[in-house]
């Protein structure tokens, strides 16, 4: 270090090299290194070794990789010429020719092969620069800053302030926020839609804050943008299933390529606990509407008894079985495509049939189970979602049944006598209206019923998810089905 | 407070960041409130006076005394008061 920079300072007019001991190219280019500190000046800022390279009087611990970030190196080694205090000139890698051009005779390194490339920096690791934007950077975040002392916990923290369904969250930080924006090239500052019940326009960056305090990965970000979009379909009526007193939430179907893509569980267990996709993607939609919506249990949500869905209830089809009609394609979303639906679902009422051997049996007992739905007495008053577990859809298969004969079938099979659910039949004061009476009466609206396929390979148990009674009005309220963008 | 950490705010920001103060009640008719010596020197005196007030305006009252005055009050304390009272009153003294 001929000209005795003090310690920690860059050569206003000299050279500087960001080099990393776990690179071979930098740890080869060693001697370089000694040769153009001999010829000065020059400083070394070292990512991971402040011992390293050896030999040269300057080197500038960057375990915090400020200065990395700073100057926005990508690769090691970087030779960086500097000029009046600015960079005039820098090359990547090891390069004899580009080195001994920028840098002199001094940077020959004879003996050393003519070329090497270099390896990534530390600052542009994976998850990495985000953090650095966080400390160093400009985050471009719109959302308020909120403090958090040096004693508090920051979970603690997000409870006090009513952000969290009951389950801790994950603090929504600058550096796990700029990574769930990373999972989307939407705009951070585009307005998905006004969520109600306050209607506050929503942001992509406040999907994103949710998402991180759901547990989402940055990869689920276009499924979390893709399910609020279609919960905010006029269609689907957030605003009065929030508000209803009835069971039901939002149940989240995953169809397509993104399923697959971001390892949701369609099998073992699919409508339970243990797959993270599963588990944060509806859980977002959720916190989504509590905190930008201001949808509060006990507020604006008025359900009478709720349920457990309503932290989170989402799952993907199995669409292994190439005979199987998807539910997206079954309600217009092209083959390849991926999808969302969305239906107002009251929770798991499990179906057990061990019995059946041929589909008529079946279509028989699953319609039993079916008018259970709401009230057995009750008909066109809420929809249902019939998840076909494996052994039962192997029945249909094995009988001849595709998607459409087990929709029609079973429309057929859900048609009862009027005489028999008007009040006070059966001596049950709940009921159809008398003017039912003379009619057949389908238990589900036309399209109501909506199947799919999912479970684990063993058990005779298929689930029945109920409706909302808004899906009663056809025009004004029905599940809804979006692509994923 | 020396912060530690920031968050990003999740919600429709259509609330001040400092959380507002629960506001007080119209009035103290038919609830009882909760006096808590914390264990100060002389605190007892100014619950016994706040007691004698509120004995003469007709409104119930219950006491409280944390264990120490140098470690925050066990929860199951606190339960106790949210539980008996719709109020609380904090002493301190010195």
């Amino acid at each position: 270090m001929p000209d005795g920079l003090p310690p920690n300072v860059l050569p206003s007019d000299g050279l500087v090299i960001v080099a990393k001991r776990d690179c071979p190219t930098c740890v080869l280019i060693e001697p370089v290194m000694q040769s153009l500190d001999r010829a000065g000046p020059l400083a070394v800022i070292s990512q991971d070794d402040p011992t390293f390279p050896a030999g040269v009087g300057q080197v500038i611990d960057d375990h915090d990789l400020e200065r990395s970030f700073r100057f926005n190196i990508e690769a090691v080694p970087t030779l960086i010429r500097l000029k009046g205090g600015r960079e005039v000139e820098r090359t990547v890698g090891w390069d004899r020719a580009e080195w001994t051009r920028l840098a002199g005779a001094a940077a020959a390194g004879d003996g050393l092969p003519a070329w090497q490339p270099g390896c990534g920096s530390k600052s542009v690791e994976p998850g990495v620069h985000e953090t650095l934007v966080a400390r160093y950077g400009d985050t471009g975040l719109k959302a308020r800053a909120i403090a958090v002392g040096e004693w508090d916990d920051p979970i603690e923290a997000c409870f006090e302030r009513g952000w969290s369904d009951g389950l801790p969250v994950v603090p929504p930080t600058d550096d796990r926020i700029l990574r769930m924006l990373g999972g989307t090239e939407r705009k951070p500052d585009e307005i998905v839609g006004n969520i109600p019940p306050n209607l506050a326009p929503c942001t992509v960056e406040k999907v994103a804050i949710n998402a991180v305090m759901a547990g989402c990965k940055p990869e689920y970000m276009p499924v979390v943008l893709g399910v609020l979009e279609a919960a905010l379909d006029p269609l689907f009526v957030l605003h009065g299933l929030l508000c209803t007193t009835h069971f039901s939430g939002p149940l989240v179907i995953i169809n397509g390529p993104a399923a697959k893509a971001i390892g949701m569980n369609s099998g073992v267990n699919a409508l339970g606990q243990g797959n993270r996709a599963n588990a944060t993607i509806g859980r977002a939609l959720q916190l989504i509407v509590r905190n930008v919506g201001g949808g509060l249990p006990g507020g604006m949500d008025r359900a009478t008894l709720g349920n457990p869905g309503k932290y989170t209830f989402c799952f993907a089809e199995d669409e292994s079985d190439p005979d199987w009609e998807p539910l997206a394609q079954r309600r217009g979303i092209a083959a390849g495509k991926s999808a969302v639906t969305l239906f107002h679902g009251e929770g798991v009422n499990g179906f057990i049939d061990q019995k059946s051997r041929t589909p008529e049996e079946l279509i028989r007992s699953l319609a039993m189970g079916l008018f259970g739905v709401g009230h057995p007495k009750l008909c066109l008053a809420g929809n249902a979602v019939l998840v076909l577990a494996p052994e039962h859809y192997k029945i249909f298969k094995d009988g001849g049944f595709n998607r459409r004969r087990i929709e029609d079938e079973l429309y057929k099979a859900l048609k009862r006598p009027g005489s028999e659910l008007i009040r006070g039949a059966q001596n049950i004061a709940e009921g159809m209206p008398p003017s039912f009476a003379d009619k057949m009466v389908d238990k589900f609206q036309p399209d109501g019923l909506l199947i799919v396929r999912a479970g684990g390979e063993a058990g005779l148990f298929s689930a029945i998810i109920g409706g909302w009674p808004g899906q009663a009005v056809r025009d004004e309220c029905q599940a809804v089905t979006h692509e994923i963008r | 407070m020396n912060v530690a950490l920031k968050l990003r705010d999740p919600t429709a920001e259509t609330s001040p960041t400092r959380r507002a103060r629960l506001a007080p009640p119209p009035s103290v008719a038919g609830k009882s409130v909760a006096l808590m010596d914390i264990g100060k020197a002389r605190g007892s005196e100014f619950i016994d006076r706040l007691e004698g007030h509120f004995k003469k305006a007709g409104v119930a009252t219950r006491r409280y005394r944390k264990p120490t005055n140098t470690k925050v009050a066990p929860t199951d304390l606190l339960q106790k008061i949210a539980a008996e009272n719709q109020l609380a009153v904090i002493a301190l003294s010195d």
